[in-house]
């Protein structure tokens, strides 16, 4: 059952939401062991809410609520008031907000019940879901695969219908490529049309807050629940939430193929289901044009130096003074925040910090931080030039399948170029929808992403709605089988 | 000085009297019990975000314009970066790129009667820290973040002044302007106003010396105590040979004298970038053309209304202006009881002498000025005289008493009508014979002696020229 059919169920009274809620902690009781996608389960809270939401229910308050009665799994760099939030991290283990991230205190209201937090990247700073403090998240399809990261654990507790739905953050690409590792469905939003209160923040201009589901229409659902103008994040700037239709008309509909994203480095697999995808549009009244994408090699360095430089500045609170872990071995101040900053943070993490800090340090901000936010004004331009000629862009989201758990973990440079295809997205503030799109010979799942305009996520759902109406690869659901 | 001369410039830190604090709504207090004005965003919760102020934009807009600065029509934050207990988040949101007011001017007066301008660097907004409490006892430190996110400008000045007068004439008129534009309560001594002095010395003609930057100078003494110390220090080194590293340097103002805090080698480096949670502020004409129009009358142009319209001395018209509670209550009294100069007689001797035998503090006075103005119009009508008019003053500086009951009391109402004064004649001279037949024979002092039992039967409340005359009269008959 889709999320939208279980609400549904509930309110036609076939279910009760303490049912849905009950069988889904059970799964999750069974098989967790199986992915490692759950750090925290809220079980006692998921019980009481689903009273409470059934009563709601039954008043008929949240009639107008398609996603009410609904479990969902929420990645652990969300704020969520009374259960623990740790980024998967040592330096926040323990920690428990005293307030709701925005996005939860409205799927909350919509009467949605959070079943626990999902494994990670730690401090989603990563691209398999490897590095968190409770060990890496494993890949439905082939547990001795990666799910993908940084959003693995929201990408696999789908993928093996754990929960119907999930939130994760994307930074760089880390909803879309752990959706495309795990064959599901998932949007990445456009900046400032999910406030980012309550995230905790690796790169604030890059981050943002996007659904995680078995389909287009419950990833819509969710980014209706969760979109929406919020006074307390001044980068929030839509107005008021998306309201989705069901149009599948994609009759005309212009949407470009970037030829140079499928020259060199990209698995044959990949790139004949991608350009298989881009004919079933076709197929449905798309008119499909070549273009080459600008800036393409830089992309990925302009995205690290942006990144790691605002992650330098976003971590430096986990100090040791207030909250969080803080060295044992302190006696002075200085060691206070060397020791505990070197013991707290992983290696990854640590590496990125050094690399911030270095590109912000006097003598070499012109050299790379300035140059970097110059290059990617050229990119958000040279993005606006192609929307003037494409509704959207469909493209590859990763140059292959998922690879093995450990094969990259000590190659970052390689892990980096993992955001080849996804980090401008984020570089330009665009939205994009990634959904699967075939398997490759081993049975890994494939999937490619339409990345629209500024707040034009109302076309991408319709196109992507189009493309799963004749398609069937996102219903396939992972066996956990283990190789 | 041996030939050599002082080059400064001043950093100043004004923290603005706003109700909410700058990036979130907590109260913006000073005190309470530690922790009790925050939230988490100003104690850097992890996903808490900053909102701005924007009456924080409007103030520093107001300073902008009060001090002759070119206002920045895209003015952006920025992240100063650095590790200490007291910034919660690990870097302070400031501004270095692009500060809302650059290249103002201010004029001061000097000593010798001329006037000198000092260039405005630029005024930037940022947010204060906490404050740490050192505990002796058990060694500990404890941190208190009610200040953080409290809003501050900082003033940077361009390195115009020679003189620790110059430098004291400035933040004299600095914190007037302050005041008078109602954004900074400019309490030196609870850090609502603060400022850092860069200094440093040379031959004329020479190029700029190595400077030191001096801190925590908590008054006006201390700034003049400070800057002679360091001028002296600095000339020393440079004669003995030596060379001046560039510093900051910590004042101990019980001690007279300056330690080293750190040199520019191991200076931090604030690694600043733009602020990713603040969209770039767009100001336009209009809004900037609405607060200049809505900006107060400043100290210098009060002064030159009071000399010109009520014919102030430039003394009085001075001291009135010294403070805007002080002007704000001449003006209020004058304008209640008509009469400006009595008025300003009134501020600048009874209240200044209660002021100073009472030790009140400017920024704390709070008098009725209706109440005074009340006691103005008596005493200016004849009504009352001029002892009980100071009694009637004291009586509501010390006890805020009803002026028209107290007066009336107290008796202090001045008879001018003629019957009562006939009646009391006439009952002095039945009463006292002895004291007519003397002023008849040529007595005069006997005529003093009447005149003081007419006064006492109409209980000090007779006009004393009336009395006289009527008493003049009876007796001359």
């Amino acid at each position: 059952m889709t999320a939208i059919e279980i609400s549904a169920a509930i309110k036609a009274k076939k279910l009760t939401v303490l049912q849905v809620v009950e069988d889904y902690l059970k799964k999750i009781k069974e098989q967790n062991d199986v992915t490692n996608a759950f750090l925290y389960v809220a079980h006692e809270q998921a019980l009481a809410r689903a009273a409470e939401v059934q009563a709601q229910i039954d008043t008929g308050e949240l009639d107008d609520s398609p996603l009410a009665g609904v479990p969902i799994g929420i990645k652990d760099n969300i704020s969520t008031m009374g259960i623990e939030t740790s980024c998967a991290s040592k330096m926040l283990e323990g920690y428990t907000p005293v307030f709701n991230a925005f996005v939860i205190d409205k799927l909350e209201a919509a009467g949605m019940i959070i079943l626990g937090k999902l494994n990670m990247d730690e401090f989603a700073m990563g691209g398999s879901s490897e590095t968190g403090i409770k060990g890496a998240v494993r890949n439905p399809w082939d547990t001795a695969r990666v799910a993908g990261g940084s959003s693995g654990g929201s990408a696999a507790v789908v993928a093996s219908d754990l929960v119907p739905l999930a939130l994760g953050t994307d930074t760089g690409g880390s909803i879309r490529q752990p959706c495309a590792f795990c064959g599901v469905t998932g949007i990445k939003p456009t900046y400032g049309a999910v406030s980012r209160y309550g995230a905790v923040a690796f790169a604030s201009s890059l981050d943002q807050i996007g659904p995680i589901g078995g389909n287009i229409d419950d990833c819509a659902a969710l980014l209706s629940v969760i979109s929406g103008k919020d006074e307390r994040d001044n980068t929030s700037v839509i107005d008021k939430p998306f309201a989705f239709g069901d149009s599948t008309d994609v009759k005309g509909m212009k949407i470009g193929i970037p030829r140079n994203y499928f020259s060199n480095g990209i698995d044959d697999e990949v790139k004949n289901a991608v350009l298989s995808a881009a004919r079933t549009l076709e197929e449905q009244g798309v008119i499909i044009d070549e273009f080459d994408m600008p800036m393409l090699d830089y992309v990925v360095h302009v995205y690290y130096i942006i990144a790691c430089a605002e992650a330098s500045s976003n971590l430096a609170r986990f100090d040791g003074i207030k909250y969080g872990y803080r060295s044992k071995n302190a006696e002075t101040l200085a060691q206070v925040y060397r020791l505990s900053r070197s013991e707290g943070f992983g290696l990854e993490v640590k590496r990125r910090i050094m690399l911030g800090s270095f590109v912000l340090s006097s003598g070499y901000y012109d050299a790379y931080y300035k140059k970097a936010m110059q290059v990617r004004a050229i990119i958000k331009d040279e993005y606006s030039k192609l929307f003037q000629k494409y509704d959207m862009i469909i493209s590859p989201v990763a140059q292959s399948t998922a690879y093995k758990i450990g094969e990259n973990i000590d190659d970052p440079v390689k892990m980096y170029m993992n955001d080849l295809y996804t980090a401008s997205v984020n570089l330009a503030g665009l939205p994009a929808a990634v959904l699967p799109c075939g398997f490759d010979a081993a049975g890994l799942p494939i999937g490619f992403q339409l990345i629209g305009d500024a707040f034009s996520e109302d076309k991408l759902v319709t196109a992507a709605r189009a493309f799963q109406s004749v398609t069937d690869y996102h219903t396939k659901k992972a066996g956990g089988n283990n190789s | 000085m041996k030939g050599y001369e002082v080059v400064m410039g001043l950093e100043v830190h004004a923290e603005l009297s706003t109700k909410t604090k700058i990036f979130c709504a907590c109260a913006n207090k000073f005190g309470g019990a530690p922790n009790t004005h925050v939230c988490p965003v100003c104690t850097a919760m992890p996903g808490a975000l900053p909102v701005f102020n924007r009456r924080v934009l409007e103030y520093a807009v107001r300073l902008g314009l009060a001090l002759n600065c070119d206002i920045t029509r895209c003015s952006k934050f920025d992240r100063k970066n650095y590790f200490y207990p007291d910034l919660p988040a690990a870097y302070q949101i400031s501004q270095l790129y692009a500060p809302i007011c650059k290249n103002g001017c201010m004029e001061i007066a000097l000593e010798d009667g001329g006037t000198k301008t000092i260039g405005i660097h630029q005024i930037h907004m940022e947010a204060d820290a906490g404050k740490l409490i050192h505990d002796p006892a058990n060694e500990q430190t404890y941190v208190d973040y009610n200040r953080s996110c409290v809003p501050l400008l900082e003033i940077v000045s361009e390195p115009d002044f020679s003189s620790a007068a110059q430098v004291i004439a400035y933040l004299t008129k600095l914190r007037e302007t302050l005041l008078y534009l109602g954004i900074c309560d400019c309490k030196m001594q609870e850090g609502s106003i603060r400022a850092d002095v860069n200094l440093s010395v040379r031959r004329p003609g020479e190029a700029l010396g190595v400077r030191a930057e001096m801190k925590n100078l908590n008054s006006f003494k201390a700034i003049a105590r400070a800057i002679e110390y360091e001028a002296a220090r600095q000339i020393e080194v440079l004669e003995k040979g030596g060379t001046l590293v560039q510093e900051t340097r910590r004042w101990d103002d019980n001690k007279g004298r300056s330690y080293p805090m750190r040199s520019k080698e191991n200076a931090n480096d604030y690694r600043y970038f733009p602020e990713p949670d603040l969209l770039p502020m767009q100001i336009d004409d209009q809004w900037i053309e609405g607060i200049r129009g809505s900006l107060p009358e400043l100290a210098h142009e009060k002064r030159a209304r009071y000399i010109k319209d009520f014919g102030l001395s430039e003394f009085e018209a001075g001291i009135i202006t010294a403070h805007k509670n002080i002007s704000d209550l001449f003006e209020e009294i004058a304008r209640q009881s008509g009469q400006a100069l009595e008025s300003a007689r009134l501020v600048t001797g009874e209240i200044m002498r209660m002021m100073n035998n009472t030790g009140i503090l400017p920024e704390d006075l709070s008098l009725d000025a209706g109440k005074l103005a009340y006691l103005v119009k008596l005493v200016i009508e004849g009504k009352i005289n001029r002892n009980s008019y100071k009694d009637a003053l004291n009586a509501v500086f010390t006890r805020n008493v009803q002026p028209a009951d107290y007066v009336k009391e107290k008796g202090y109402i001045i008879v001018n009508d003629t019957n009562a004064v006939a009646q009391a004649i006439e009952a002095v001279i039945a009463e006292n014979p002895n004291a007519v037949t003397d002023y008849k024979s040529g007595i005069q002092k006997a005529f003093g002696f009447l005149m003081g039992q007419v006064m006492q039967k109409l209980k000090g409340a007779g006009n004393p020229g009336a009395v006289k005359a009527a008493l003049t009269e009876v007796l001359g008959s």
